[in-house]
């Protein structure tokens, strides 16, 4: 993926599938390092198939299929000189935190974020996304509960407002990020 | 700068088309992404973005944009489906952004399907 935005889709979409209430993506910077989390209270894993959803190729035992997501996650941290925890209870949920070196060559870029973002909302189902950018000492948050608050019987998911969200999202990011671009 | 408030006029200017949108249900049309992490790797979110602003742009009410998961075809990613009534489902692959704009216009408002984006007809 050329993007850790892409990874964060990806990353989300699992926690969409494990019927989370809430999924919670939080970017921060904080001098040369950016942490990326994606927490939810899906239904979770033991603690022998997360083994294997990390690291798939060197665990034998394949009683269920496992993807690429997560382990390509994890990759792209390790290589950038970063970090790769995740940690889960069933019935409790799950929460990946992966963080990057900003300053490193290997480092792919964050990408444009506000269309990962307007992408999750677009089906959210029946959970609601809490997302959190800090950079720079500032903070934007957008909690779609809030959002369906306001909208009252217009659906989240029409495209009015999927364009709207985006146009605010990438205003306040770029607000925070004074020009830099993570 | 935009905030959560600005919300409300939007949701003004709305409210009296969606009663009418919520009125002709029969010819919903169903647009579907494909987005497991390997439609996503491929292209899939820059197109389902292009797919939403192309829809507000020609205000295709009765168009819903929607994502699934595994589609099962990973060589041919990014894949959008089509759901229209009295049509059978239509199988777009290798789509891009500027491909997802003809199937706005063509098939989307037009009727037209875009028959060189199908399976095992598009280059
Ligand atoms: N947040 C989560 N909550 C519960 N189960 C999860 C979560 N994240 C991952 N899993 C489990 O781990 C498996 C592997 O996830 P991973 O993202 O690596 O691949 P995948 O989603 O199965 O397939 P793909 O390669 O298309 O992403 C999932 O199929 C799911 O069973
Ligand atoms: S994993 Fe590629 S389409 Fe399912
Ligand atoms: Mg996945």
């Amino acid at each position: 993926m050329r993007e850790l935005s892409l990874n964060v889709l990806d990353i989300a979409e699992n926690s969409f599938k494990a019927k989370a209430k809430t999924v919670e993506v939080s970017i921060i910077q904080s001098g040369n390092v950016l942490t990326i989390s994606i927490k939810d209270d899906g239904v979770g894993m033991d603690e022998e198939f997360l083994k294997r959803v990390v690291d798939p190729f060197t665990t034998t035992r394949t009683t269920r299929k496992v993807g690429m997501g997560i382990p390509l996650f994890k990759m792209v941290a390790e290589q950038s000189g970063g970090t790769f925890d995740i940690t889960s209870e069933v019935g409790v949920g799950t929460t990946v935190t992966a963080t990057f070196m900003i300053d490193n060559v290997d480092r792919p870029p964050l990408g444009d974020i506000a269309d990962t973002i307007v992408s999750m909302i677009g089906n959210l189902g029946d959970s609601e996304l809490i997302f959190n950018f800090q950079a720079f000492g500032e903070s934007f948050t957008l909690d779609t509960n809030e959002v369906k608050r306001e909208l009252e019987n217009i659906p989240i998911n029409t495209p009015e407002i999927l364009v709207f969200l985006r146009d605010m999202i990438n205003e306040n990011i770029k607000t925070n990020c004074r020009g830099v671009s993570l | 700068m935009k905030s959560i408030a600005d919300i409300k006029a939007i949701k003004e200017k709305m409210q009296s088309e969606i009663i009418m949108r919520d009125n002709k249900d029969s010819d919903e049309i169903r647009v579907v992404v494909g987005m497991a992490t390997c439609g996503i790797s491929a292209g899939a979110r820059p197109v389902y973005n292009t797919l939403v602003d192309e829809v507000l742009k020609r205000n295709l009410t009765n168009v819903k944009i929607s994502r699934t998961g595994c589609l099962g075809m990973c060589k041919l990613e990014p894949i959008v489906e089509v759901y229209a009534p009295n049509q059978e489902k239509v199988t777009y692959c290798h789509v891009n952004p500027e491909k997802a704009v003809n199937i706005v216009v063509n098939h989307l408002v037009n009727g037209n399907v875009c028959t060189d984006y199908l399976v095992g007809t598009e280059e």
